[in-house]
């Protein structure tokens, strides 16, 4: 398919680039654009300007905190992957990157924009079905058409779209902070409120202004984590979005029991989801198998399935508990 | 920090719709040619330099037919635009042999017979050299899960694995 027509700024700045967008109503950043091309050429998305970030000096990552590590928006996930203080710190986010995407898209992707990527759901991406993210008030083709791969966490009676990131899953549960330069000046953004779930209003997916652009990910000092680990189940083997994927750094203490526990989960939710559930039924009990899958039932509990997808339940349990066990052992 | 409105960008900062001078670093030449900034680095290869080694598969990112380096990285250039690729170095295909000689990994895949049709070939050639530069291509698995992105429709993956691991085991390192 070809693209429309589109006009196009090489921003020299974060000022510059934010001063285009903002000014333009029909305008939009461009990063890496692993999403943004395809999906302009989708016509799935259809800004007129783009503004190219990739020359601004943000891929850096530095210390900050005493052992957190700050990551430029534009530091590409093949770099943050293998970055020796990724991955003595943070491992599973180290391989959460690694087990998302291919090299290539790997080298071209940002930080700030898996950020921002969207759904792979499918009707979200054919630019016409009814789609209440794509075209508010549309309707939802998902709910009642293929939907074996749709969330099952987090859900609306307008959105079941999966969130797709892998490396989001680990900054939820290592809560990050997403640090922005807007036309109103900086924020800071703790991440799981960056993520929106779609409740009435799937097409707003992160509270941002137009034109405020993410500029580093921090991620805080968390000695628990340099144990952390991700486990991504997916069809192929290689190269696949998740089906479930689990991001876990657990403490257990001398008596056996949980001292420590960050839990998160991809492929299940409609943001990338921290399990806060099963990390309150786990916090001072025992370690256990029969803990671990109470703990998983209290996370699920709430789950909103569809004849295709309710399998993901199950197979998220278990691989829940096949996780922590093998953390465990 | 407030953002000085008066940074915005001059009418003359815009490029495009329409077509504009660009200019292009491929495979150690620069090209100045007219392009619409909605061009892809890929359409601006085969179309507008008549450089048709690279290929179009899925023309979405993900099928790997149309890997091409980026400042030595290797990248998909359906998904990169060329007005982004200004100032940067593209090597293609049409640039790893030299002076009339193979590629050692051009003549890996000859010799090991690793492909059919051979529309991913160039693609997967780029990716296989850029695994080697990275140092992931220790095990099989290495590979396998390095060369990933880069789909093979005829399924010569044991033959390209193949043609991979010998010149990683040549003496010049290939």
């Amino acid at each position: 398919m070809t693209m429309r027509p589109i006009t196009f700024f090489r921003a020299g700045s974060i000022d510059e680039a934010v001063a285009a967008v903002s000014s333009h109503p029909d305008s939009a950043f461009l990063a890496g654009g692993t999403t943004e091309i395809d999906l302009l050429r989708l016509n799935v998305v259809q800004p007129t300007l783009l503004v190219d970030v990739n020359d601004l000096p943000l891929t850096y990552l530095e210390d900050v905190d005493d052992g957190g590590v700050r990551i430029g928006a534009m530091a590409r996930m093949s770099d943050v992957a293998r970055a020796p203080r990724i991955v003595e710190r943070y491992p599973g986010m180290s391989q959460a990157l690694l087990l998302g995407a291919s090299e290539q898209l790997r080298n071209m992707a940002s930080m700030g924009g898996n950020m921002c990527q969207r759904t792979r759901c499918s009707y979200f991406r054919d630019g016409q079905s009814p789609c209440n993210k794509r075209e508010p008030g549309s309707g939802c083709s998902a709910l009642t058409g293929i939907n074996r791969g749709h969330a099952v966490l987090g859900t609306s009676e307008q959105c079941i779209a999966t969130h797709p990131s892998d490396v989001a899953v680990a900054l939820v549960a290592l809560d990050a902070m997403i640090r922005t330069i807007g036309p109103d000046g900086t924020n800071a953004i703790p991440i799981e409120r960056f993520f929106l779930r779609p409740a009435d209003t799937p097409s707003i997916e992160h509270p941002l202004a137009h034109g405020e652009l993410i500029v580093a990910i921090d991620v805080p000092a968390l000695p628990v984590a340099r144990t952390s680990r991700y486990v991504k189940h997916r069809d192929r083997a290689s190269y696949e979005f998740a089906l479930v994927s689990v991001f876990s750094a657990m403490r257990v203490d001398d008596a056996g029991n949980v001292a420590e526990l960050r839990l998160a989960l991809g492929g299940v939710g409609t943001v990338p989801w921290r399990a806060h559930r099963a990390e309150e039924a786990l916090i001072g009990r025992p370690a256990t198998p029969e803990n671990f899958a109470a703990a998983a039932d209290a996370e699920f509990a709430d789950a909103r399935t569809t004849p295709m997808n309710e399998f993901m339940v199950t197979f998220a349990k278990r691989a829940i508990v096949r996780e922590l066990s093998e953390v465990t052992s | 920090m407030a953002i000085n409105q008066s940074t915005a960008p001059a009418e003359t900062g815009l490029r495009g719709p329409r077509g504009e001078p660009v200019t292009l670093d491929v495979n150690g030449a620069t090209y100045a040619i007219e392009l619409e900034p909605r061009v892809s680095l890929l359409d601006a290869l085969r179309d507008h330099l008549d450089m048709t080694g690279t290929k179009k598969g899925c023309d979405q990112g993900t099928c790997g037919a149309c890997t091409v380096w980026m400042d030595g990285r290797r990248v998909l250039s359906c998904l990169t635009l060329a007005y982004s690729c200004e100032g940067h170095q593209i090597a293609t295909i049409e640039g790893i042999a030299q002076d009339g000689e193979l590629h050692p990994m051009q003549q890996a895949f000859i010799d090991h017979d690793a492909f059919q049709c051979g529309y991913c070939t160039p693609g997967q050639i780029m990716s296989a050299i850029a695994l080697l530069r990275e140092g992931n291509a220790t095990t099989d698995a290495d590979i396998a899960e390095h060369m990933s992105g880069n789909i093979c429709r005829c399924q010569a993956y044991p033959n390209i694995h193949a043609a991979i691991r010998e010149v990683r085991d040549a003496d010049d390192g290939g």
